[in-house]
């Protein structure tokens, strides 16, 4: 991929430790799937970036190949990609979405 | 765009013969649906490279063709 491109997307993950890379904003989420993503991390109170692939079809375009995965939204701790609405669903429902965000020490709401 | 329920079966079974695969079209609009598949070829992955797999099955119409695919992946 555009290496241009990369080091745009590896610069925001080393600015943000959790990024979500979401179809519309945190506050107006545009597609189901990226809302409840970030509902859940707004649910455990974490401090999250979400960049929003609509505003940049070359990022849309560019995430996908970067983590080869074909979807949005795309979750990442501490530059790790942890997965998409799926994953992250049913890691948080199982408590192994905070016993990640506890391993990389990202502050968050313990929620029974 | 969409893609037929059985398309996405057929697919499915071609990359993991094996698999157990259960289909649920959610909106009527061969667009949305959501998939369990289990099959052995999962074992021993994580979450991320099971439903890789599955997305590779797709030969690249997730995301394109396809809108959406709820997938929920376990081992037989």
């Amino acid at each position: 991929m555009d290496e241009n491109l990369k080091k745009k997307i590896n610069d925001e993950l080393e600015k943000n430790e959790v990024c979500l890379f979401m179809k519309g904003t945190p506050a107006t989420p545009q597609c189901g799937f990226s809302l409840a993503v970030s509902n859940v991390l707004k649910h455990l109170e974490v401090n999250f970036k979400g960049i929003n692939v609509l505003e940049d079809d070359e990022l849309r375009e560019g995430i996908k190949k970067f983590s080869d995965w074909p979807t949005i939204p795309q979750l990442y701790i501490k530059g790790e990609f942890i997965g998409g609405c799926d994953i992250v669903k049913e890691m948080f429902e199982k408590g192994d979405l905070q016993k990640k965000l506890q391993e990389k020490q990202i502050s968050f709401q313990k929620k029974s | 765009m969409g893609l037929k329920l059985e398309e996405i079966k057929s697919l499915i079974k071609e990359a993991l013969p094996d698999a157990e695969i259960s289909i649920h079209d959610l909106a009527g609009d061969d667009n949305h649906y959501s998939a369990t598949i289990k099959s052995k070829i999962f074992s021993g992955k994580s979450k991320i490279e099971q439903h890789k797999l599955v997305y590779k099955a797709l030969k690249g119409k997730m995301g394109n063709d396809l809108h959406a695919l709820a997938l929920n992946t376990m081992e037989r």
